[in-house]
Protein backbone atom coordinates (compact mmCIF):
# COMPACT_ATOMS: atom_id res chain seq x y z
CA UNK A 1 0.00 0.00 0.00
CA UNK A 2 1.29 3.51 -0.97
CA UNK A 3 0.69 5.63 2.18
CA UNK A 4 2.17 8.73 0.55
CA UNK A 5 0.33 9.13 -2.48
CA UNK A 6 0.50 13.07 -2.16
CA UNK A 7 4.44 12.42 -1.68
CA UNK A 8 4.20 14.42 1.89
CA UNK A 9 4.67 11.28 4.44
CA UNK A 10 3.68 13.63 7.20
CA UNK A 11 1.33 16.99 6.80
CA UNK A 12 0.07 18.92 9.82
CA UNK A 13 -2.52 21.66 8.95
CA UNK A 14 -3.00 24.55 11.12
CA UNK A 15 -2.48 22.40 14.03
CA UNK A 16 -3.22 23.32 17.75
CA UNK A 17 -2.41 21.27 21.07
CA UNK A 18 -3.37 22.44 24.38
CA UNK A 19 -3.84 20.20 27.42
CA UNK A 20 -6.17 20.60 29.68
CA UNK A 21 -7.54 24.07 30.04
CA UNK A 22 -4.03 25.94 29.25
CA UNK A 23 -2.76 28.05 26.83
CA UNK A 24 -1.75 26.18 23.44
CA UNK A 25 1.24 24.37 23.58
CA UNK A 26 0.91 24.38 19.94
CA UNK A 27 -0.51 26.87 17.51
CA UNK A 28 -1.15 27.41 14.25
CA UNK A 29 1.56 24.54 13.22
CA UNK A 30 1.47 23.75 9.51
CA UNK A 31 4.22 21.72 7.94
CA UNK A 32 4.68 18.97 5.23
CA UNK A 33 7.18 15.84 5.75
CA UNK A 34 8.64 14.34 2.55
CA UNK A 35 10.24 10.67 2.28
CA UNK A 36 13.64 9.74 2.70
CA UNK A 37 13.95 13.44 4.04
CA UNK A 38 16.15 14.53 7.29
CA UNK A 39 14.65 17.26 9.40
CA UNK A 40 16.18 18.49 13.25
CA UNK A 41 13.67 19.93 15.21
CA UNK A 42 14.76 22.77 17.31
CA UNK A 43 13.83 25.25 19.76
CA UNK A 44 14.48 26.42 23.20
CA UNK A 45 13.16 23.98 26.18
CA UNK A 46 9.51 24.38 26.39
CA UNK A 47 9.08 25.35 22.61
CA UNK A 48 6.91 22.72 22.35
CA UNK A 49 9.06 20.09 20.56
CA UNK A 50 8.42 17.04 22.65
CA UNK A 51 4.20 18.04 22.22
CA UNK A 52 4.69 18.47 18.55
CA UNK A 53 7.32 14.87 18.27
CA UNK A 54 4.25 12.85 20.22
CA UNK A 55 1.48 14.22 17.68
CA UNK A 56 3.65 12.73 14.79
CA UNK A 57 4.09 8.86 16.78
CA UNK A 58 -0.01 9.05 17.66
CA UNK A 59 0.77 9.61 21.68
CA UNK A 60 -1.48 12.39 21.39
CA UNK A 61 -4.20 13.78 19.45
CA UNK A 62 -4.27 18.16 18.74
CA UNK A 63 -6.98 20.17 19.69
CA UNK A 64 -7.35 21.13 16.70
CA UNK A 65 -6.24 21.21 12.93
CA UNK A 66 -5.78 18.07 10.26
CA UNK A 67 -2.93 15.53 11.05
CA UNK A 68 -1.95 13.16 8.20
CA UNK A 69 0.78 10.67 8.98
CA UNK A 70 1.79 8.04 5.92
CA UNK A 71 -1.15 8.79 4.10
CA UNK A 72 -3.48 8.45 7.24
CA UNK A 73 -5.70 11.05 8.93
CA UNK A 74 -4.45 10.97 12.85
CA UNK A 75 -7.75 12.78 13.48
CA UNK A 76 -10.80 10.40 11.93
CA UNK A 77 -8.56 6.93 11.71
CA UNK A 78 -10.70 4.00 13.82
CA UNK A 79 -8.38 3.43 16.96
CA UNK A 80 -8.00 -0.22 15.63
CA UNK A 81 -6.06 0.76 12.84
CA UNK A 82 -3.10 3.02 14.66
CA UNK A 83 -1.05 -0.24 16.06
CA UNK A 84 -0.16 -1.25 12.54
CA UNK A 85 0.56 2.45 11.47
CA UNK A 86 2.40 2.68 14.84
CA UNK A 87 4.31 -0.27 13.76
CA UNK A 88 5.65 1.65 10.93
CA UNK A 89 7.35 4.47 12.93
CA UNK A 90 10.06 4.54 15.07
CA UNK A 91 10.33 6.62 18.41
CA UNK A 92 13.28 7.41 20.55
CA UNK A 93 11.56 8.53 23.85
CA UNK A 94 13.36 11.76 25.59
CA UNK A 95 12.83 9.65 28.60
CA UNK A 96 14.35 6.48 26.88
CA UNK A 97 10.85 4.21 28.39
CA UNK A 98 12.54 1.33 28.27
CA UNK A 99 10.48 -1.86 30.05
CA UNK A 100 11.99 -1.52 33.36
CA UNK A 101 11.89 -5.94 33.60
CA UNK A 102 13.23 -6.91 30.47
CA UNK A 103 17.05 -7.16 29.44
CA UNK A 104 18.55 -4.99 26.92
CA UNK A 105 17.89 -7.79 24.10
CA UNK A 106 14.71 -8.23 24.92
CA UNK A 107 13.97 -4.55 24.62
CA UNK A 108 15.57 -4.26 21.21
CA UNK A 109 13.21 -6.91 20.33
CA UNK A 110 10.11 -6.05 21.51
CA UNK A 111 8.99 -4.14 18.55
CA UNK A 112 10.12 -7.55 16.58
CA UNK A 113 7.87 -9.36 18.62
CA UNK A 114 5.08 -6.98 18.44
CA UNK A 115 4.69 -7.29 14.45
CA UNK A 116 5.20 -10.96 15.07
CA UNK A 117 8.40 -11.65 13.56
CA UNK A 118 9.89 -15.72 14.38
CA UNK A 119 12.01 -15.33 17.13
CA UNK A 120 14.52 -16.94 14.63
CA UNK A 121 14.49 -14.25 12.27
CA UNK A 122 14.97 -11.76 15.91
CA UNK A 123 18.34 -13.26 17.42
CA UNK A 124 20.60 -12.45 14.96
CA UNK A 125 19.66 -8.93 13.86
CA UNK A 126 19.39 -7.64 17.71
CA UNK A 127 22.48 -9.04 18.66
CA UNK A 128 24.37 -7.26 15.39
CA UNK A 129 22.44 -3.59 15.96
CA UNK A 130 22.96 -4.19 19.88
CA UNK A 131 27.04 -4.85 18.87
CA UNK A 132 26.82 -1.78 16.63
CA UNK A 133 25.63 0.61 19.26
CA UNK A 134 28.59 -0.85 21.94
CA UNK A 135 26.26 -3.02 24.24
CA UNK A 136 27.31 -6.82 22.51
CA UNK A 137 28.53 -7.22 26.49
CA UNK A 138 25.29 -5.49 28.35
CA UNK A 139 22.99 -7.72 26.24
CA UNK A 140 21.38 -9.22 29.58
CA UNK A 141 21.68 -6.43 31.58
CA UNK A 142 18.03 -4.64 33.26
CA UNK A 143 17.63 -1.10 32.29
CA UNK A 144 18.36 -0.08 35.82
CA UNK A 145 22.16 -1.52 35.76
CA UNK A 146 22.71 0.33 32.29
CA UNK A 147 23.78 4.11 32.20
CA UNK A 148 21.88 7.05 31.01
CA UNK A 149 24.31 6.88 27.75
CA UNK A 150 23.39 2.87 27.87
CA UNK A 151 20.08 3.18 28.42
CA UNK A 152 19.55 5.51 25.63
CA UNK A 153 21.61 3.21 22.80
CA UNK A 154 19.25 0.74 23.85
CA UNK A 155 16.48 2.97 23.15
CA UNK A 156 17.34 3.99 19.88
CA UNK A 157 18.55 0.53 18.84
CA UNK A 158 15.03 -0.08 19.80
CA UNK A 159 13.42 2.42 17.40
CA UNK A 160 15.19 1.20 14.32
CA UNK A 161 15.77 -2.36 14.68
CA UNK A 162 12.40 -2.58 12.47
CA UNK A 163 13.52 -0.22 9.36
CA UNK A 164 10.66 2.45 9.95
CA UNK A 165 9.64 4.62 7.77
CA UNK A 166 9.27 7.57 10.05
CA UNK A 167 11.91 7.83 12.71
CA UNK A 168 11.07 10.65 15.47
CA UNK A 169 13.73 11.35 18.01
CA UNK A 170 13.41 13.32 20.94
CA UNK A 171 16.71 14.56 22.00
CA UNK A 172 18.70 10.95 20.84
CA UNK A 173 22.16 11.92 21.91
CA UNK A 174 21.71 13.87 24.57
CA UNK A 175 23.20 11.40 27.28
CA UNK A 176 26.18 10.38 24.94
CA UNK A 177 29.51 11.07 24.42
CA UNK A 178 30.51 12.86 21.00
CA UNK A 179 31.86 10.06 19.54
CA UNK A 180 28.91 7.55 19.84
CA UNK A 181 26.61 10.93 19.38
CA UNK A 182 28.24 10.99 16.15
CA UNK A 183 28.27 7.26 15.59
CA UNK A 184 24.51 6.96 16.34
CA UNK A 185 24.08 9.77 13.96
CA UNK A 186 25.58 7.88 11.53
CA UNK A 187 22.92 5.21 11.94
CA UNK A 188 20.18 7.54 11.67
CA UNK A 189 21.59 8.62 8.13
CA UNK A 190 21.88 4.83 7.22
CA UNK A 191 18.25 4.37 8.25
CA UNK A 192 17.58 7.54 5.86
CA UNK A 193 19.67 6.41 2.68
CA UNK A 194 17.28 3.54 3.27
CA UNK A 195 14.35 5.74 2.98
CA UNK A 196 13.25 6.35 6.12
CA UNK A 197 12.23 10.33 6.57
CA UNK A 198 13.82 10.43 10.26
CA UNK A 199 12.87 13.89 12.27
CA UNK A 200 15.28 14.71 15.45
CA UNK A 201 14.60 16.80 18.22
CA UNK A 202 17.98 18.44 19.47
CA UNK A 203 19.79 21.62 20.73
CA UNK A 204 22.95 20.69 19.61
CA UNK A 205 23.93 22.80 16.87
CA UNK A 206 27.03 20.64 16.21
CA UNK A 207 24.63 17.45 15.39
CA UNK A 208 22.97 19.27 12.96
CA UNK A 209 26.16 21.12 11.06
CA UNK A 210 27.19 17.31 11.00
CA UNK A 211 23.97 16.56 8.30
CA UNK A 212 24.89 19.07 5.84
CA UNK A 213 21.33 18.22 3.55
CA UNK A 214 19.19 17.95 6.43
CA UNK A 215 16.48 20.67 6.58
CA UNK A 216 15.69 22.93 9.86
CA UNK A 217 12.16 22.93 11.61
CA UNK A 218 12.46 25.95 14.68
CA UNK A 219 9.58 25.89 17.23
CA UNK A 220 9.52 29.29 19.43
CA UNK A 221 6.88 29.12 21.59
CA UNK A 222 4.54 26.55 20.49
CA UNK A 223 4.98 28.35 17.29
CA UNK A 224 6.70 27.32 14.26
CA UNK A 225 9.25 28.97 11.60
CA UNK A 226 10.98 28.15 8.57
CA UNK A 227 14.22 29.60 9.14
CA UNK A 228 15.80 27.85 5.66
CA UNK A 229 12.64 28.14 3.98
CA UNK A 230 12.91 24.15 3.76
CA UNK A 231 9.67 23.29 4.60
CA UNK A 232 7.68 25.64 2.10
CA UNK A 233 10.15 25.18 -0.83
CA UNK A 234 11.90 21.27 -0.33
CA UNK A 235 15.08 20.83 -2.21
CA UNK A 236 14.44 17.77 -4.09
CA UNK A 237 15.92 14.66 -2.82
CA UNK A 238 17.12 11.76 -4.84
CA UNK A 239 14.64 9.20 -4.97
CA UNK A 240 15.19 6.47 -1.87
CA UNK A 241 17.23 3.15 -2.22
CA UNK A 242 15.22 0.18 -2.52
CA UNK B 1 32.78 -3.68 12.74
CA UNK B 2 29.50 -4.06 10.87
CA UNK B 3 28.25 -1.20 8.52
CA UNK B 4 25.03 0.86 9.26
CA UNK B 5 23.49 -0.48 6.47
CA UNK B 6 23.82 -3.96 6.95
CA UNK B 7 22.07 -3.84 10.19
CA UNK B 8 18.94 -2.41 8.81
CA UNK B 9 18.22 -5.58 6.74
CA UNK B 10 15.96 -7.56 8.81
CA UNK B 11 13.13 -8.39 6.97
CA UNK B 12 9.77 -7.07 6.59
CA UNK B 13 8.44 -10.54 7.28
CA UNK B 14 6.27 -9.65 10.28
CA UNK B 15 2.89 -10.55 10.37
CA UNK B 16 0.88 -8.80 12.81
CA UNK B 17 -0.65 -10.88 15.50
CA UNK B 18 1.24 -13.52 15.46
CA UNK B 19 3.79 -13.68 18.66
CA UNK B 20 4.09 -17.39 19.83
CA UNK B 21 6.38 -16.45 22.47
CA UNK B 22 5.79 -14.06 25.61
CA UNK B 23 5.31 -10.39 24.58
CA UNK B 24 6.26 -9.23 27.79
CA UNK B 25 6.60 -11.79 30.73
CA UNK B 26 4.64 -9.36 33.61
CA UNK B 27 5.85 -9.79 36.91
CA UNK B 28 4.03 -12.15 38.74
CA UNK B 29 0.88 -9.85 39.65
CA UNK B 30 1.28 -12.61 43.34
CA UNK B 31 0.18 -10.23 46.12
CA UNK B 32 -3.07 -11.44 47.61
CA UNK B 33 -4.85 -12.15 44.10
CA UNK B 34 -3.51 -16.53 44.18
CA UNK B 35 -5.17 -16.01 48.41
CA UNK B 36 -7.95 -14.17 47.88
CA UNK B 37 -8.90 -16.95 44.90
CA UNK B 38 -8.08 -20.07 46.74
CA UNK B 39 -9.97 -19.02 49.73
CA UNK B 40 -13.28 -18.00 47.19
CA UNK B 41 -12.29 -21.14 45.63
CA UNK B 42 -12.67 -23.01 48.72
CA UNK B 43 -15.67 -21.56 49.85
CA UNK B 44 -17.53 -22.28 46.65
CA UNK B 45 -16.84 -25.64 46.22
CA UNK B 46 -17.81 -26.35 50.19
CA UNK B 47 -20.91 -24.35 49.36
CA UNK B 48 -21.52 -26.55 45.71
CA UNK B 49 -20.99 -29.97 47.93
CA UNK B 50 -23.36 -28.52 50.47
CA UNK B 51 -26.16 -28.12 47.92
CA UNK B 52 -25.74 -31.45 46.07
CA UNK B 53 -25.21 -33.46 49.61
CA UNK B 54 -28.60 -31.56 49.97
CA UNK B 55 -30.04 -32.56 46.92
CA UNK B 56 -28.93 -36.54 46.79
CA UNK B 57 -30.09 -36.53 50.75
CA UNK B 58 -33.95 -35.03 49.16
CA UNK B 59 -33.52 -37.53 45.48
CA UNK B 60 -32.58 -40.70 48.03
CA UNK B 61 -35.60 -40.15 50.65
CA UNK B 62 -38.22 -39.00 47.81
CA UNK B 63 -37.01 -42.06 45.80
CA UNK B 64 -37.34 -43.81 49.19
CA UNK B 65 -40.72 -42.67 50.25
CA UNK B 66 -42.69 -42.04 47.20
CA UNK B 67 -43.96 -45.47 46.54
CA UNK B 68 -44.69 -46.26 50.32
CA UNK B 69 -47.48 -45.71 52.78
CA UNK B 70 -47.65 -46.48 56.56
CA UNK B 71 -51.04 -47.94 57.93
CA UNK B 72 -52.11 -47.57 61.66
CA UNK B 73 -54.07 -49.16 63.82
CA UNK B 74 -54.79 -47.12 66.41
CA UNK B 75 -56.09 -49.73 69.20
CA UNK B 76 -55.89 -49.97 73.12
CA UNK B 77 -56.30 -53.82 73.42
CA UNK B 78 -53.02 -55.27 72.13
CA UNK B 79 -55.32 -58.64 70.96
CA UNK B 80 -58.02 -56.65 68.99
CA UNK B 81 -55.01 -54.35 67.62
CA UNK B 82 -53.07 -57.28 66.81
CA UNK B 83 -56.14 -59.30 65.74
CA UNK B 84 -56.97 -55.84 63.08
CA UNK B 85 -53.66 -55.53 61.74
CA UNK B 86 -53.31 -59.29 60.85
CA UNK B 87 -57.10 -58.09 58.79
CA UNK B 88 -55.84 -54.97 57.39
CA UNK B 89 -52.46 -56.85 56.47
CA UNK B 90 -54.59 -59.17 54.25
CA UNK B 91 -56.54 -56.36 52.62
CA UNK B 92 -53.58 -54.91 51.64
CA UNK B 93 -52.17 -58.32 50.19
CA UNK B 94 -54.97 -58.89 48.26
CA UNK B 95 -55.01 -54.96 46.96
CA UNK B 96 -54.06 -54.61 43.57
CA UNK B 97 -51.12 -51.87 42.88
CA UNK B 98 -49.41 -53.38 46.15
CA UNK B 99 -46.35 -55.15 45.41
CA UNK B 100 -45.21 -55.27 49.14
CA UNK B 101 -46.37 -55.65 52.82
CA UNK B 102 -44.47 -55.70 55.95
CA UNK B 103 -46.32 -55.45 59.33
CA UNK B 104 -42.77 -53.30 61.39
CA UNK B 105 -41.77 -55.45 64.46
CA UNK B 106 -42.54 -54.52 67.91
CA UNK B 107 -39.16 -54.29 68.43
CA UNK B 108 -38.22 -51.74 65.44
CA UNK B 109 -41.14 -50.01 66.83
CA UNK B 110 -39.95 -50.09 70.53
CA UNK B 111 -37.20 -48.20 69.00
CA UNK B 112 -38.63 -45.98 67.87
CA UNK B 113 -40.40 -44.32 70.75
CA UNK B 114 -37.31 -45.21 73.45
CA UNK B 115 -35.76 -42.53 72.85
CA UNK B 116 -38.78 -40.62 74.48
CA UNK B 117 -40.48 -43.00 76.76
CA UNK B 118 -38.05 -44.64 77.59
CA UNK B 119 -37.24 -48.95 77.76
CA UNK B 120 -40.10 -51.12 78.27
CA UNK B 121 -42.96 -48.36 77.90
CA UNK B 122 -44.46 -49.56 74.79
CA UNK B 123 -47.06 -52.02 75.50
CA UNK B 124 -45.32 -54.50 72.90
CA UNK B 125 -48.02 -56.86 74.21
CA UNK B 126 -46.60 -57.39 77.66
CA UNK B 127 -49.51 -56.85 80.26
CA UNK B 128 -47.20 -54.51 82.63
CA UNK B 129 -46.55 -52.11 79.59
CA UNK B 130 -48.14 -48.62 80.20
CA UNK B 131 -48.21 -46.61 77.22
CA UNK B 132 -50.52 -48.51 73.87
CA UNK B 133 -48.63 -48.32 70.84
CA UNK B 134 -50.10 -48.33 67.40
CA UNK B 135 -49.38 -51.13 65.04
CA UNK B 136 -47.53 -50.22 62.26
CA UNK B 137 -47.64 -51.80 58.75
CA UNK B 138 -45.30 -50.54 55.95
CA UNK B 139 -46.89 -50.73 52.05
CA UNK B 140 -44.97 -50.47 48.87
CA UNK B 141 -47.10 -49.45 45.99
CA UNK B 142 -47.10 -49.35 42.28
CA UNK B 143 -46.98 -45.72 40.41
CA UNK B 144 -47.65 -42.89 41.65
CA UNK B 145 -49.42 -42.14 45.16
CA UNK B 146 -52.01 -39.48 44.55
CA UNK B 147 -54.36 -38.37 47.07
CA UNK B 148 -57.53 -39.86 45.41
CA UNK B 149 -55.56 -42.90 45.38
CA UNK B 150 -54.87 -42.94 49.15
CA UNK B 151 -58.29 -41.80 50.01
CA UNK B 152 -59.69 -44.71 47.48
CA UNK B 153 -57.09 -47.31 49.81
CA UNK B 154 -58.14 -45.59 53.03
CA UNK B 155 -61.72 -45.91 52.73
CA UNK B 156 -61.46 -49.94 51.81
CA UNK B 157 -59.34 -50.54 54.27
CA UNK B 158 -61.59 -48.55 56.91
CA UNK B 159 -64.39 -50.21 56.18
CA UNK B 160 -62.97 -53.79 57.38
CA UNK B 161 -60.72 -52.59 59.77
CA UNK B 162 -62.29 -49.12 61.41
CA UNK B 163 -59.01 -48.56 63.37
CA UNK B 164 -56.92 -47.89 60.92
CA UNK B 165 -55.15 -44.98 59.06
CA UNK B 166 -53.66 -44.41 56.25
CA UNK B 167 -51.09 -42.25 55.24
CA UNK B 168 -48.61 -41.54 52.28
CA UNK B 169 -44.53 -41.91 53.48
CA UNK B 170 -43.57 -38.66 51.43
CA UNK B 171 -46.20 -36.73 53.03
CA UNK B 172 -44.78 -37.21 56.60
CA UNK B 173 -41.58 -35.47 55.24
CA UNK B 174 -42.91 -33.08 53.20
CA UNK B 175 -41.72 -29.88 55.37
CA UNK B 176 -38.03 -31.81 55.41
CA UNK B 177 -38.02 -31.20 51.32
CA UNK B 178 -39.21 -27.98 51.91
CA UNK B 179 -36.24 -26.97 54.06
CA UNK B 180 -33.57 -28.87 51.80
CA UNK B 181 -35.24 -27.26 48.96
CA UNK B 182 -34.18 -23.59 50.88
CA UNK B 183 -31.24 -25.16 51.86
CA UNK B 184 -30.47 -26.06 48.29
CA UNK B 185 -31.52 -22.28 46.88
CA UNK B 186 -29.08 -20.52 49.72
CA UNK B 187 -26.28 -22.95 48.43
CA UNK B 188 -26.63 -21.80 44.72
CA UNK B 189 -27.16 -17.84 46.20
CA UNK B 190 -24.15 -18.74 48.00
CA UNK B 191 -22.14 -19.79 45.09
CA UNK B 192 -23.28 -16.81 42.90
CA UNK B 193 -22.32 -14.39 45.48
CA UNK B 194 -18.72 -16.50 45.82
CA UNK B 195 -18.47 -15.79 41.70
CA UNK B 196 -19.31 -12.05 42.06
CA UNK B 197 -17.05 -11.56 44.85
CA UNK B 198 -14.51 -13.32 42.93
CA UNK B 199 -15.00 -11.08 39.79
CA UNK B 200 -14.96 -8.11 42.11
CA UNK B 201 -11.42 -9.34 43.78
CA UNK B 202 -9.75 -9.97 39.91
CA UNK B 203 -11.29 -6.76 39.22
CA UNK B 204 -9.74 -4.59 42.10
CA UNK B 205 -6.09 -6.65 41.31
CA UNK B 206 -6.20 -6.39 37.52
CA UNK B 207 -6.33 -2.71 38.03
CA UNK B 208 -3.62 -2.32 40.78
CA UNK B 209 -1.54 -4.20 37.83
CA UNK B 210 -2.58 -1.87 35.56
CA UNK B 211 -1.54 1.02 37.59
CA UNK B 212 1.69 -0.70 38.39
CA UNK B 213 2.37 -1.50 34.88
CA UNK B 214 0.90 1.37 32.95
CA UNK B 215 4.26 1.85 31.61
CA UNK B 216 5.09 -1.20 30.50
CA UNK B 217 1.79 -0.91 28.75
CA UNK B 218 2.39 2.37 26.78
CA UNK B 219 5.40 1.31 25.66
CA UNK B 220 3.81 -2.18 24.13
CA UNK B 221 1.18 0.41 22.84
CA UNK B 222 3.18 3.21 21.41
CA UNK B 223 5.70 -0.19 19.62
CA UNK B 224 1.95 -1.05 17.57
CA UNK B 225 0.80 -3.22 20.14
CA UNK B 226 -2.74 -4.22 19.99
CA UNK B 227 -5.29 -4.36 22.72
CA UNK B 228 -5.50 -8.26 22.09
CA UNK B 229 -1.72 -8.49 22.62
CA UNK B 230 -1.63 -6.33 25.71
CA UNK B 231 -4.57 -8.04 27.43
CA UNK B 232 -3.27 -11.46 26.68
CA UNK B 233 -0.09 -9.95 29.10
CA UNK B 234 -1.93 -9.70 31.79
CA UNK B 235 -4.56 -12.68 30.97
CA UNK B 236 -1.91 -15.20 31.34
CA UNK B 237 -0.58 -13.36 34.16
CA UNK B 238 -4.05 -13.96 35.54
CA UNK B 239 -5.08 -17.32 34.43
CA UNK B 240 -1.54 -18.01 35.99
CA UNK B 241 -2.19 -16.65 39.25
CA UNK B 242 -5.86 -17.91 39.58
CA UNK B 243 -4.83 -21.82 38.88
CA UNK B 244 -2.46 -21.85 41.37
CA UNK B 245 -4.80 -20.29 44.00
CA UNK B 246 -7.75 -22.39 42.44
CA UNK B 247 -6.03 -25.42 43.09
CA UNK B 248 -5.24 -24.83 46.19
CA UNK B 249 -8.39 -24.12 47.17
CA UNK B 250 -9.98 -27.20 45.84
CA UNK B 251 -7.65 -29.11 47.94
CA UNK B 252 -8.51 -27.53 50.80
CA UNK B 253 -12.22 -27.64 49.79
CA UNK B 254 -11.82 -31.56 48.87
CA UNK B 255 -10.13 -32.70 52.56
CA UNK B 256 -12.53 -30.52 54.44
CA UNK B 257 -15.54 -32.10 52.48
CA UNK B 258 -14.19 -35.65 52.93
CA UNK B 259 -13.58 -34.78 56.56
CA UNK B 260 -17.36 -33.86 56.61
CA UNK B 261 -18.79 -36.45 54.67
CA UNK B 262 -17.18 -39.01 56.99
CA UNK B 263 -18.88 -37.46 60.15
CA UNK B 264 -22.41 -37.39 58.36
CA UNK B 265 -21.73 -41.16 57.33
CA UNK B 266 -20.74 -41.92 60.62
CA UNK B 267 -24.10 -40.52 62.07
CA UNK B 268 -25.40 -43.71 60.56
CA UNK B 269 -28.83 -41.90 60.15
CA UNK B 270 -31.20 -42.78 57.10
CA UNK B 271 -31.65 -39.75 55.68
CA UNK B 272 -28.04 -37.83 56.06
CA UNK B 273 -26.65 -41.10 54.78
CA UNK B 274 -28.97 -40.41 51.08
CA UNK B 275 -26.32 -36.95 51.03
CA UNK B 276 -22.89 -39.15 49.65
CA UNK B 277 -21.46 -37.41 47.00
CA UNK B 278 -20.75 -39.77 43.66
CA UNK B 279 -18.20 -39.65 40.99
CA UNK B 280 -20.55 -36.86 39.28
CA UNK B 281 -20.66 -34.73 42.00
CA UNK B 282 -16.81 -34.21 42.74
CA UNK B 283 -16.33 -33.83 38.47
CA UNK B 284 -18.83 -31.13 39.08
CA UNK B 285 -16.87 -29.75 42.42
CA UNK B 286 -14.14 -29.86 40.03
CA UNK B 287 -15.73 -27.25 37.86
CA UNK B 288 -15.28 -25.18 40.34
CA UNK B 289 -11.55 -24.24 40.31
CA UNK B 290 -12.17 -24.08 36.20
CA UNK B 291 -14.63 -21.60 36.13
CA UNK B 292 -12.93 -19.43 39.04
CA UNK B 293 -9.93 -19.59 36.64
CA UNK B 294 -11.74 -18.82 33.66
CA UNK B 295 -13.54 -16.35 35.55
CA UNK B 296 -10.63 -14.57 36.53
CA UNK B 297 -9.10 -14.72 33.22
CA UNK B 298 -12.33 -13.08 31.23
CA UNK B 299 -12.64 -10.27 34.01
CA UNK B 300 -9.04 -9.61 33.54
CA UNK B 301 -9.32 -9.65 29.93
CA UNK B 302 -12.34 -7.29 29.90
CA UNK B 303 -10.91 -4.41 32.21
CA UNK B 304 -7.69 -4.50 30.33
CA UNK B 305 -9.59 -3.95 26.87
CA UNK B 306 -11.96 -1.49 28.67
CA UNK B 307 -8.79 0.64 30.23
CA UNK B 308 -6.67 0.45 26.90
CA UNK B 309 -10.08 1.45 25.44
CA UNK B 310 -9.54 5.11 26.67
CA UNK B 311 -6.13 5.33 25.44
CA UNK B 312 -5.01 7.02 22.05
Amino acid sequence: MNSTAGGEIVQFDNVGLRYGTDREVLSDVSFTLYPSSFYFLTGASGAGKTSLLKLLYFAQRPSRGGIRVLGADAITMPRDRLPALRRRLGVVFQDFRLVPHLSAFDNVALPLRVAGFAESDIARPVADMLEWVGLADRMTARPATLSGGEQQRVAIARAVIGRPQLLVADEPTGNVDPEMALKLLRLFEALNRLGTTVVVATHDVHLIKKVPDSLIMRLDKGRLSDPTGALRYPPKRPAAMP
Amino acid sequence: MKQPLRLLQISSRGDAGATRGELVPLARLSGPIPWVIAIMVALTAIASAGGLALRNVASAAASELSDGITVQIVEARPEVRDAAAKAAVALLQSEPGVTGVRPVPQADVDALIEPWLGVGAADGGAEEAAVPVPALIDARLTGRITPERLAALRDRLRAQVPSARVDAQSSWLKPVFGAISSLQWLALALVLLMGLATGSAVLLATRTALGSNRETIEIVHLLGGTDAQIARIFQRAIATDAASGGATGFVAAAIVIVLLGRRFAGLGAGLVSGGTLGWLDWALLALVPLAGTLLATMTARFTVLRALARML
